[in-house]
């Protein structure tokens, strides 16, 4: 085992290609790129973009699925029917309450989870991990039904081992409030998704330089001070990936709503809207108008996102 | 050295492995795709082979299918399609399958308030009048009339089923009610109160829910409908009337008096077959399956053999006193797809299906309720189902649910506005429900 050492050399300069010409090497290399993400990107196109596109013109009939006859061209008056509705509105704040309800307490305990994920003694983190993530493995219609089992008045047992807490009774029906039931549909969420936030957090945790850690020790910051001053600002671009990815999921909800209340109650999301008027009515042209509000809202919220993720981005590298 | 040769024996032993690998995948690929193609087919090759979609039992009907399969000698082979186990989520099914001219479903068994919508848009091949002569011969009224639509018979009638009213008879014997003459409903509230025990309805927000008000203002002398019309916006809605609102009355009453149970507002029919099997179990108005659910809770050893022993049974509640009650329809009828290849055979599978001695094996294994009068005065059914005779004569006094091609709004909006029982107003619900149904199918309004 010696050491060697290279030789001095002389600093090559970077040369810049000459402008407007693309040469032999990238041309190639374009397209090789487009040979191996060419069928990806079409068979995005196919079964992304044509429904999308499909769905904005069908927004535009008077479509009945039983009555393809009588189809007429509507134009925008499905959107119209939709943004005057108070039913829309409230579907709206129901699902915005619950996004934020849910995203909020699943971003604290996910990254609790990465925490204990990441610090767990080597001879136990397999299990630690393999058991931290069984909800997410847990199919939403089966924990749907599952909480929805836990929390019934006949069936359940969350009355009988509650019942010490005070407004919790034998006789407390949580389905029978909207409140109530919102709690037993963000509780459900909250367990079935943040395994994967944690996931998400646990990869921007093994991120964070082992060195500053170790400086920050040294210069004598408390657990606290490295935890909020070292940690969280280097995987702020893991934290916004993992929260942008679980507000988009959120947004969406539709399986624990249909097990549970089946939109009684006032529980309806804008997903159940759309499927009530889409698959339950077959007012195809209503329920597209409602599918693609509710695109256009995802839409909202991920262009929100990544406006602030750039802004972290340049914060991150002290470009400002 | 060794470090080299192992990274190129492990690329090359990579490379096999994923030789072999990407085989295992172009099987696994071809065996999916053969499966999924074999699937869009349809039928499994057999000759003749005929494809029921069933809605979930007992097992019932993969039985009568076997047995007609049999007796057929060969004609065809009937093979069964499970659809889930809502009603609405089976009407979902079938109607986005027709809507794409399915031609695998040869035939499918229809919960009656929907035939009406079936048969409107052409989904459901004509019944040939001597099929149709033969399977009304000797059936209940109300079969007949859920498996018409537009005066005309567009279904085969299968079973039917009627809501009794179910009574503890220690109870009713304590509030001193003499159950052999017709009860109204204040009277089995009142006799609730009196015996702190509770009264079993479905005020969950489902279709039980629209059943038990159509029970109601039939019952009263109204209808969800007054005047029906081919123009969704010519329909008229007895949602207004005196009868409407002795409706709100009766609803409120059950909800709001202490005897309906904790959680009324989630109640469905399962729910309230478990209050009654409980101790504070009194009355009860449900379908005929409790009776053999609480007997097979007897024999699993979870039900105590007395309780069953202490339901007695008698004809659906009144509204008013003077006026007789029109008990709740449903039942399952037969619909032949308008895409079959060969609607001949369906019905010739059909009437096979709804014969008297399988209308009877029905009856007797699965608890459902045949539509033809002769299986009621047959022994064995009688043995297994002493309450046959009081469902027959409920069965002929039952009034089905509005008959419309817009049954799926009108039920919807009737349990958006009728949700949860206790929030009920007379004379304000009714008006605000008939509203309701009046915008959403005028397309003014979401639901």
């Amino acid at each position: 085992m010696t050491q060697t050492t290279l030789p001095p050399r002389e600093k090559t300069q970077p040369v810049s290609a000459p402008h407007g010409t693309i040469s032999d090497r990238s041309r190639s290399e374009r397209r090789l790129g487009w040979l191996l993400a060419g069928p990806a990107f079409f068979v995005m196109l196919a079964v992304t973009a044509y429904p999308i596109l499909q769905a904005v013109y069908e927004s535009l009939f008077s479509y009945r699925l039983t009555d393809p006859a009588n189809r007429s061209f509507t134009g925008l008056s499905n959107y119209w029917v939709i943004l005057t509705d108070p039913l829309w509105w409230q579907a709206l704040g129901v699902t915005l309450f619950i996004t934020l309800v849910t995203v909020a307490v699943e971003l604290v305990l996910g990254f609790g989870l990465a925490m204990v994920m990441a610090k767990a003694l080597s001879s136990i983190r397999p299990v630690v991990r393999a058991s931290i993530l069984i909800p997410y493995a847990v199919i939403t219609v089966v924990s749907a039904l599952a909480w929805q089992f836990a929390f019934d008045i006949n069936t359940g047992f969350v009355n009988s081992w509650f019942a010490w807490l005070p407004g919790v009774g034998t006789d407390t029906d949580w389905f029978g409030g909207t409140w109530t039931s919102l709690l037993v549909i963000c509780l459900a969420e909250i367990w079935k998704t943040t395994p994967f936030i944690s996931l998400l957090l646990l990869a921007g945790l093994a991120q964070v330089p082992e060195v500053l850690q170790e400086a920050a020790k040294v210069d004598g910051a408390t657990w606290w001070q490295r935890l909020w001053r070292v940690t969280i600002p280097n995987m702020k671009a893991a934290i916004m990936v993992a929260l942008l990815f679980r507000t988009l999921d959120a947004f969406r909800i539709f399986d624990t709503i249909f097990i549970m209340t089946a939109g009684a109650n006032s529980t309806e999301s804008v997903s159940f809207l759309a499927y009530r008027q889409t698959i339950a009515r077959l007012e195809i042209g209503l329920g597209s108008a409602v599918s693609v509000l509710l695109f256009l809202c995802v839409v909202l919220i991920a262009v929100g996102f990544i406006k602030i993720f750039k802004v972290d981005l340049s914060q991150a590298r002290g470009e400002r | 050295m060794t470090v080299s040769t192992n990274g190129r024996g492990r690329s090359t032993g990579g490379a096999a492995t994923r030789g072999r690998r990407r085989q295992l995948g172009g099987v696994a690929a071809a065996a999916v795709l053969a499966s999924t193609l074999a699937a869009c087919g349809g039928d499994s090759g057999s000759p003749n082979a005929l494809t029921w979609y069933i809605n979930p039992d007992s097992g019932g009907q993969a039985e009568i299918a076997r047995r007609c399969s049999e007796a057929s000698g060969g004609a065809y082979t009937i093979e069964t399609a499970q659809l889930p186990r809502e009603a609405s989520a089976q009407r979902e099914q079938l109607i986005r399958r027709l809507a794409a001219n399915d031609a695998s479903i040869d035939l499918m068994s229809l919960d009656p308030p929907f035939i009406p919508e079936f048969a409107e848009a052409g989904f459901l091949a004509p019944v040939p009048e001597d099929v149709a002569e033969r399977v009304t011969e000797d059936v209940v009224q109300s079969a007949v009339e859920g498996a018409t639509w537009d005066g005309e018979l567009v279904t085969v009638p299968f079973w039917a089923n009627t809501q009794l009213l179910w009574y503890r008879e220690s109870v009713a014997e304590a509030a001193g009610l003499d159950m052999s003459q017709p009860v109204t409903w204040d009277q089995i509230v009142e006799a609730a109160q009196q015996t702190n025990t509770l009264i079993g309805a479905q005020g969950a927000r489902a279709e039980s829910l629209t059943v038990w008000l159509n029970a109601l203002i039939e019952s009263a002398g109204g209808s969800i409908i007054s005047e029906n019309a081919e123009d969704p916006e010519d329909i008229e809605f007895g949602l207004e009337s005196d009868a409407a609102v002795r409706t709100a009355e009766v609803m409120r009453s059950v909800a709001d008096s202490g005897v309906a149970g904790p959680a009324f507002s989630t109640e469905n029919e399962d729910a309230s077959a478990t209050e009654f099997e409980g101790p504070d179990g009194g009355f009860m108005v449900n379908w005929p399956f409790v009776y053999g659910r609480a007997l097979s809770a007897v024999e699993a050893g979870t039900l105590e053999p007395s309780v069953p022993e202490d339901y007695g049974w008698a004809i659906y509640p009144r509204v008013n006193p003077d006026d007789p009650a029109a008990p709740p329809y449903g039942g399952i009828n037969l619909g032949v797809g308008a895409f079959s290849e060969a609607p001949e055979l369906a019905y010739q599978a059909a009437e096979c299906i709804v014969s008297d001695e399988n209308q009877a094996y029905y009856f007797t294994t699965n608890g459902n309720p045949a539509s033809s009068i002769p299986v009621y005065d047959d022994p064995e059914v009688l043995e297994v189902f002493p309450m046959a005779p009081e469902i027959r004569e409920s069965l002929e006094m039952a009034a089905p649910r509005p008959q419309t091609v817009y049954y799926n709004e009108v039920s919807a909006a009737i349990q958006r506005t009728y949700h949860p029982p206790g929030s009920v107003t007379p004379g304000v619900t009714g008006p605000t429900a008939a509203e309701l149904i009046r915008a959403v199918l005028a397309g003014e309004q979401l639901l």
